[in-house]
């Protein structure tokens, strides 16, 4: 059976964590690594780290969050946010990022995905896909962090993003996020339905239990997890405990 | 006892920071280095690396790396590859094109297929947390890095291909995905390889890596 990732997803502004809705108006949470150790702590199983005014500014500003978090950390990390170029990668994979995540300089310049998939490994390169609902089974493709609408079909643009060598798809739904309302599990689907490669499902966990329809109707591969765990309305064990009682195989891990 | 010191290989693939950190944590003192010198120098050798196998032999190659993990290899100094770092130590790789790998362990690396045991189409890359198995014909773990891992204990895989070693013997562990096989850990004598990231696998990967300090 295969192990479905349980994420969290640390959306970061300057030094802060924060939390929006629909990716924005955003709050300041706290300090991103002392939640992302806790969460390490907890045995989650990888971390996203996504700088979401990077885009605004024309820089990932993560290079010294991530190499600090490096020194207590030890499952996966994934960068994301203003990552322009093969060199942006490589500062940040340097820092001790294992992924890169990229969406808005991927849609200016889908060469982009070849280039980083080439360099590093196509197991890099993370296709971050932020869709918004525009019609019956149909999604547009949205970047700068939800503000910018593109015209492009999502499902459309995420086959197209890994025939490029995008390795793994970051999917974040800009209507569920942040809403605490479950995820757009037909949007997962959709994606799921048409790429060979991992699918982390985003936006919309709002209790444990959001995770079985997106895992087992969705057919998402991971699934990012935000406010749940910022606000701790639940822990990682309690959403693993979830996961397994539902049937879906999960990483076993005990409290060393 | 004295810190092991331990050289991680920079040929300019791979998560160095993450595997120098991990091997900080278990207590080494770890330096990332291209330089011959002190790669042979070292107490223990890690080669890590991510991406692909063509383009980590040919950047082996240019800087002559390649002949210094064969002569590490050869005096004995305990040797540990890392994904990218252990498929390099087989024979050969069939990824975009055969390219000859440093020859340490005999075999092949052979793409992950794209199709379950049971004929349902598979996710490429292998991503995720799996546990680690015995292969056929092995009993146990004891006197390997792999000893103080316990059942059911997963550790992080990211891979496309896989290796296929020649000799059975040589195998410590597999994992299954999809039904398929996959070659986990291997060892030939002071030569070790993880298609897993120990430094990426949590306290189960520290406990790994503190073995290949001892």
């Amino acid at each position: 059976m295969r192990n479905v990732r349980l994420i969290a997803r640390l959306d970061i502004k300057g030094h802060n964590l924060i939390k929006g809705i629909h990716l924005e108006g955003l709050r300041v949470i706290g300090s991103p690594n002392e939640f992302a150790l806790s969460y390490y702590q907890q045995g989650v199983d990888e971390l996203i780290y996504m700088d979401c005014v990077a885009s605004l500014y024309g820089r990932n500003n993560l290079g010294e969050i991530i190499q600090s978090a490096s020194q207590d950390i030890f499952v996966p990390i994934t960068v994301g946010g203003g990552i322009r170029s093969v060199d942006d990668a490589n500062h940040l994979l340097r820092c001790g990022a294992d992924k890169v995540a990229v969406n808005t300089a991927a849609v200016a310049n889908p060469q982009l995905i070849t280039e980083i998939a080439r360099r590093f490994g196509s197991q890099c390169m993370v296709l971050s896909l932020e869709a918004k609902q525009v019609g019956l089974e149909r999604w547009e493709v949205y970047t700068d962090n939800g503000r910018e609408h593109t015209g492009l079909d999502a499902i459309e643009w995420v086959k197209h993003g890994v025939a490029l060598g995008a390795g793994e798809v970051l999917l974040t739904s800009v209507d569920r996020e942040g809403t605490r309302k479950g995820f757009d599990t037909a949007l997962v689907r959709a994606v799921t339905g048409e790429v060979s490669v991992p699918v982390i499902a985003s936006g919309g966990m709002g209790k444990p239990e959001d995770l079985i329809d997106v895992v087992k109707l969705g057919e998402a591969d991971a699934v990012a997890m935000a406010d749940i765990l910022h606000y701790r309305r639940a822990a990682v064990g309690d959403i693993r405990q979830v996961a397994q009682a539902a049937g879906i195989g999960v990483r076993i891990y005990e409290h060393a | 006892m004295s810190t092991p010191e331990v050289a991680v290989i920079d040929y300019g693939m791979g998560n160095l920071l993450s595997v120098r950190r991990g091997l900080e944590r278990c207590g080494a003192s770890a330096i990332v280095t291209a330089d011959p010198d002190a790669i042979l120098s070292a107490s223990r050798v890690v080669l890590p690396g991510v991406g692909a196998f063509a383009d980590g032999m040919a950047e082996l190659r240019r800087q002559g790396l390649d002949a210094v993990v064969q002569e590490v290899a050869a005096k004995g100094t305990p040797l540990l590859g890392i994904c990218l770092g252990m498929q390099m130590l087989l024979d050969e790789s069939e990824e975009f094109i055969t390219t000859l790998g440093l020859g340490l362990i005999s075999g092949r690396v052979v793409q992950v297929p794209a199709m379950t045991a049971d004929g349902r189409p598979q996710k490429i890359p292998h991503i995720g947390w799996n546990t680690l198995v015995l292969p056929q014909g092995r009993e146990s773990w004891d006197g390997t890095l792999l000893q103080e891992v316990k059942s059911e204990e997963a550790v992080y895989f990211v891979h496309s291909f896989m290796a296929s070693p020649a000799d059975r013997d040589h195998c410590i562990a597999d994992c299954h995905y999809g039904g398929v096989t996959v070659s986990a850990a291997i060892r030939r004598d002071n030569i070790h390889g993880f298609q897993f990231h120990p430094e990426k696998s949590g306290e189960v990967g520290l406990r790994i890596l503190k073995r290949f300090l001892i």
